[in-house]
């Protein structure tokens, strides 16, 4: 995997990318803005589910029709969230809160995917109750709990204070962060 | 004119509050996370009103509807979004004061929060009954203007 990461880190567009004075900039921008919709778009669907709010629209309306600009908006965070790593690969998979976010993000997968195949499979029955069943509540709660977990440790990637270059560190983070401090990186 | 406020962003920044969450190494970063997850919460809950005042969506639903529902979460994200934001500006008032993408934030947030709670909000309330027209306009400049605050929010960061 590391070798992987040293050879992503040495492409000129990375190095170009992270270097480039409103590139990256720009990227990131974008990523946040998609933010916005892209977890705006969940957390309206969440809230629904949980039924305290938006009871007048039947739960399979609410999904559908949001389900284009969640996709879209998904799409676009993907792209540019790749765009970043990319830009800085190795740094960024040797960062706790990097990887503490990709964890969240297939457990995210996850909770959509049981969702999808248990409670979901039966939504006509309760689609214009204003109180969905209790597991589609639960789903509703991880996956908001989920997303600001991943916003938290988005955020927290820019800093460095666990990263690699920085010893000494506690051997578990240097355990979960894949870090063997004798090892200078070209 | 603009330069008779610096020893008010200089007082900010020495006021107890603003030195303890500049002094410290975690708070800045954990209140900036918290900032940007009202920040997408807030996002949905502005973007389904202005997005239906445009038609785009859920056109078979009154506008009224979604901003009711949308309400409560709306006002609470405000708040945290000001309460977080109050905090980080306190923490570094100075350079704010040097940074354009703040002015270009505040004079945007200044406009969006007038708007919303005015024009904004009562055309949301009346809905499509106000023509076809104001609805869209309404939903376009809530759009543009909240969409200045959180790309000015971002760009402070680049800036020195």
């Amino acid at each position: 995997m590391m070798k992987l990461m040293l050879w992503l880190d040495s492409h000129a567009w990375s190095t170009g990318l992270h270097e480039s004075l409103w590139a990256y900039p720009l990227i990131e921008s974008t990523h946040v803005w998609a933010l916005a919709f892209f977890v705006g778009f969940a957390a309206l669907l969440d809230i629904r589910l949980l039924g305290v709010s938006f009871g007048k629209v039947p739960v399979s309306e609410f999904y559908r029709k949001l389900m284009p600009w969640t996709v879209v908006s998904f799409v676009v965070m993907v792209t540019t969230g790749f765009l970043l790593f990319y830009a800085i690969p190795v740094r960024s998979y040797q960062n706790i809160f990097f990887r503490i976010k990709i964890v969240l993000l297939i457990v995210a997968g996850l909770n959509v995917f049981v969702f999808h195949r248990g409670i979901w499979k039966r939504v006509a029955e309760w689609d214009t109750v204003r109180r969905p069943p209790k597991s589609a509540r639960r789903a509703a709660v991880a996956s908001l709990a989920l997303w600001a977990g991943i916003i938290i440790c988005g955020r927290m990637i820019a800093y460095n204070w666990f990263d690699c270059d920085r010893q000494p560190q506690p051997a578990i983070i240097n355990w979960l962060t894949s870090c063997d401090p004798t090892v200078e990186l070209p | 004119m603009i330069e008779s406020w610096y020893p008010f962003f200089e007082w900010c920044e020495f006021t107890t509050i603003g030195q303890i969450v500049r002094q410290s190494l975690w708070l800045f970063p954990v209140i900036e996370a918290f900032h940007l997850v009202a920040f997408a919460l807030l996002g949905g809950m502005i973007l389904i009103v202005d997005l239906r005042l445009l038609g785009l969506i859920l056109r078979q639903h009154s506008t009224s509807d979604l901003w009711y529902g949308a309400r409560h979460w709306r006002r609470g994200a405000l708040a945290a979004m000001v309460v977080t934001g109050v905090l980080l500006f306190l923490s570094e008032a100075v350079k704010c004061f040097y940074s354009q993408p703040f002015w270009i934030k505040i004079g945007a947030l200044i406009l969006a929060v007038l708007f919303s709670f005015t024009i904004g909000s009562r055309i949301a309330k009346a809905g499509d009954r106000v023509g076809p027209i104001w609805p869209k306009l309404a939903g376009l400049i809530s759009i543009v203007l909240w969409g200045t605050v959180a790309w000015g929010g971002r760009w402070i960061g680049f800036s020195g």
